[in-house]
């Protein structure tokens, strides 16, 4: 544990995403056209649809962490799978926002409770919304890790198949972009999309990495204080936390 | 689905949309600094004991050095 080393690659990584993510937006508004139908407002589409993408896939890899950590016992995987799910709910809330804010200036109302699309992204967000709480209900680390492995391992399967079923049904307003038969965006929005959604994924990952560092940096601290506490009883408090404890 | 919002109109809702993804990382790296801040201030306790503790033993060994030889030691 103590010779892991999560902050290898992040340097390259925050540069990426910064690269990314400012090329993209700048590609936003200076090479994607308008849309010919909403206008400006949808360039709103370019950062709204990768935040949910990416928050989305994120709660699946928390699931395939989760399965990871109930195979092996390894409490790294229970780790990757918190930080995952915490960054992904993150960028949900991100996605939430800006949605609603698109929704007000397209359809005139901050929320629309008929359409699929929105309420199942709202089900799934408040889901993983209990994930730390849960965690952090259940003092004992083993206990703690190994619910909030089956948690991820749920929440994770209900993801897609929440998608496929909302692809299913039939939308009343919410827009179908992306599909099999290669959608209907012209050729310079389609990029603009790639690299808006490379980035987003990009910084996903830094961001999980960092969290990661800080994490480990703040266990191998606990540890030393430990190590000192051993010689001075009582030095270090026993702190709850809903963060996997290594 | 209502036409097309001029782009007086649609201008400030896309500029919300945008600063909220802005805020939202920067509110995020406002609390990994906090965060971090944490870690710096506890290494440096840290480092205060572990100095604390050298010159504490620093000093036992200069005291068992300048002890006269066999006093209340065992034959």
């Amino acid at each position: 544990m103590n010779r892991h080393t999560f902050s290898r690659g992040l340097v390259p990584l925050s540069i990426a995403s910064v690269v990314l993510l400012v090329g993209g937006f700048a590609m936003v508004f200076l090479y994607a056209p308008s849309d010919a139908d909403q206008g400006f407002v949808q360039k709103i589409f370019y950062l709204h649809v990768p935040l949910a993408i990416v928050a989305l896939v994120g709660f699946v890899a928390g699931g395939v962490y989760g399965i990871r950590f109930l195979r092996s016992g390894d409490r790294l995987h229970d780790l990757r799978s918190y930080v995952a799910i915490h960054i992904s709910l993150i960028l949900a809330v991100g996605a939430l926002v800006t949605g609603s804010i698109w929704a007000k200036a397209s359809w005139g109302q901050w929320w629309v409770w008929e359409e699929p699309t929105l309420v199942s992204f709202l089900i799934v967000f408040l889901l993983y919304a209990c994930y730390q709480p849960l965690r952090f209900s259940i003092e004992d680390p083993d206990r703690q890790a190994r619910y909030a492995a089956v948690f991820a391992v749920v929440g994770g399967a209900f993801v897609p198949l929440n998608f496929m079923a909302v692809r299913a049904a039939e939308s009343l307003i919410h827009p179908r972009v992306l599909s099999t038969t290669g959608g209907t965006m012209p050729g310079s929005m389609r990029i603009t999309f790639v690299v808006a959604l490379a980035g987003m994924a990009v910084m996903f990952v830094t961001l999980c990495k960092y969290e990661l560092t800080s994490k480990h940096a703040s266990f191998q601290l606990r540890a030393l204080k430990r190590r000192l506490a051993g010689e001075d009883d009582g030095w270090v408090p026993v702190r709850r936390s809903a963060a996997p404890q290594l | 689905m209502g036409p097309a919002l001029p782009l007086g109109d649609a201008g400030p809702y896309v500029a919300a949309a945008y600063l909220v993804f802005l805020a939202l990382v920067l509110v995020y790296v406002a609390i990994m600094a906090a965060k971090l801040s944490r870690i710096q201030r506890e290494i440096g306790e840290l480092a205060e004991l572990v100095e604390r503790r050298e010159a504490e033993r620093d000093r036992h060994d200069l005291d068992d050095v300048t002890a006269p030889a066999g006093s209340g030691a065992p034959r």
